[in-house]
């Protein structure tokens, strides 16, 4: 352990002195993201979970641009920190958010799956109303729609590794175009809330 | 990723690929008869179940079809208690289980290969050497509150019961009774070899710890609420449950698990891991009575069961002290 541990919210607010710049730049001033860009939501995810993917980042098994050179430049200590300072944020309320659909078509496949195509429902891992479920599986409620279209594209385009078991690679090859806009505006009209204690394991 | 993990995710895309063909044809048959009688959704059509075989298969109505009246009200509750049995009828769930109805029967009971409730429904009344007499459907389900569920049976005629027996008869629209329906139960699954703990073990943390935990007590979500069900320990089924035959494990195992990836393990890794997960300790069958020799001779004299057994120096059937609803990680 370092003595002198990372401090998650400076490099949230600030970043840190080898450039990597403040989170807050792109995900918002509470890790609220910026949806209509597809920067994601970061507030209220899982700690284990943010932590792996700032890993897959810097080690390429996330392909992307903007997130590479800031995941290779924080180091292990300030990538769990970073981590854990995003998990700890409370997601701020959105009145505008209502309870999505239940009778839309993305409410469907997300609720109950396509299991003629062996295709589970999203919520079976991700949790009832996508609220996640420990690291493996990241809330998907109020996520940013542009930002979980981008990632299922990434899977079906290989650039974003498949994940554990595989299982999110096999799941978005059986998905259309259609699915993936319909399971993503589902989620991100869910509120994300974690105002109730965490899950384990 | 070692190679044969990759193998098996080839193989699993492979499938995928060409269950896709499947559903695709499927898909257009549904949108064709979208706005036709229920009884035509019902024409069984050749479907791919699991990735791994291929029968024709009775296709249960589509959920859009459930009548829009008094019937329809008390088919949709069983729905409801199917997916969400702990909320809706707390009374016979066991108080530390974290399973559902639908933890067992994939797709709302309607997955061929995850012993679906239109096939069940068409098998009964039927004579079974479990409890040595003619059970009615109701009785069947009873049986799935006091040993799956690890909690009490519903009293014949309760609502509970009723709205399950709905949603099933509902389910079986059109399927003809016959207990040899395709799909019925868990496909039987073959094993060279005798289970082996050590090989279930390693299947078990390369496949299945992700979801059910190291532990095998499952996982709650971001609310706490359960998600994914115990296979063993104070919040899984008891020792009174087909869950608890490695026979019916490793059906199951092989047909449906992991989620999205049935068919994916070998008769022979479904069979270990079966075993390795029936080798933990779950609640007392509630026919206990009092010697777990004799328990076992009268209701688990079989192989293919564990209870009674002294697996890694523990004698099994000695049972869980139920602990307090939704504690976490409990041992034995």
């Amino acid at each position: 352990m370092n003595l002198a541990r990372a401090d998650g919210a400076a490099i949230a607010l600030r970043g840190n002195k080898r450039g990597v710049p403040a989170c807050i730049s792109c995900h918002g001033a509470h890790g609220e993201g910026m949806p209509a860009n597809g920067y994601p939501r970061l507030a209220g995810l899982n700690a284990g979970y943010l932590e792996t993917q700032l890993e897959a980042f810097a080690n390429g098994q996330r392909v992307n641009a903007m997130m590479a050179p800031v995941a290779q430049t924080l180091n292990a200590d300030e990538r769990a920190a970073v981590a854990k300072y995003y998990a700890a944020l409370n997601n701020p309320p959105d009145p505008k958010k209502m309870l999505a659909p239940t009778d839309s078509a993305g409410a469907r496949l997300a609720t109950q799956g396509r299991w003629s195509q062996n295709l589970p429902a999203c919520t079976q891992c991700h949790g009832a109303m996508g609220v996640g479920v420990g690291a493996s599986f990241p809330a998907l409620a109020g996520q940013s729609s542009l930002y979980i279209e981008n990632q299922l594209r990434a899977w079906q385009q290989a650039t974003r590794a498949p994940g554990p078991l595989g299982l999110m690679k096999v799941i978005a090859s059986k998905l259309s175009a259609a699915d993936i806009q319909e399971l993503a505006a589902y989620f991100s009209a869910l509120p994300a809330n974690n105002s109730t204690r965490k899950g384990s394991p | 990723m070692n190679l044969r993990s990759s193998v098996i995710l080839v193989t699993a895309i492979l499938i995928a690929a060409a269950t896709g063909i499947v559903v695709v044809a499927q898909d257009h048959t549904h949108e064709k008869s979208a706005s036709s009688t229920q009884a035509q959704n019902n024409i069984p059509s050749s479907s791919v179940t699991a990735g791994f075989t291929s029968q024709t298969l009775f296709q249960p109505p589509a959920e859009r079809n459930m009548p829009d009246d008094e019937f329809g009200k008390t088919i949709k509750h069983g729905q409801e208690i199917f997916e969400n049995t702990k909320n809706i009828a707390p009374q016979y769930v066991g108080n530390a289980s974290n399973l559902r109805c639908s933890s067992c029967h994939l797709d709302a009971g309607r997955l061929a290969n995850s012993a679906p409730l239109w096939a069940a429904y068409v098998s009964y009344p039927s004579y079974r050497s479990k409890n040595k007499h003619v059970n009615t459907y109701a009785e069947r389900l009873q049986g799935c509150f006091k040993y799956s569920m690890n909690g009490k049976a519903p009293p014949l005629g309760d609502p509970v019961l009723v709205a399950l027996e709905s949603y099933s008869y509902w389910l079986a629209s059109g399927a003809p009774i016959d207990p040899k329906i395709p799909g019925r139960g868990y496909p039987p699954v073959s094993h060279p070899l005798a289970g082996d703990y050590r090989r279930g073990q390693q299947v078990y943390e390369q496949h299945c710890a992700l979801c059910h935990g190291a532990d095998g007590a499952g996982q709650t979500d971001a609310r706490n609420q359960a998600n994914f069900p115990a296979l063993w320990g104070a919040k899984s089924f008891n020792w009174g449950a087909g869950m608890s035959s490695i026979k019916n494990a490793a059906g199951f195992i092989k047909a449906n698990m992991p989620l999205g990836l049935g068919g994916s393990l070998s008769d022979q890794e479904a069979w270990d891991v079966a075993t390795f997960m029936d080798s933990h300790e779950r609640p007392q069958d509630p026919r206990f009575n009092g010697s777990i020799a004799q328990t076992r001779a009268q209701h688990h004299d079989s192989a293919d069961e564990l209870y009674g057994v002294v697996v890694n120096g523990h004698l099994l059937g000695q049972g869980i002290v139920a602990a307090k609803p939704d504690s976490g990680g409990e041992k034995q």
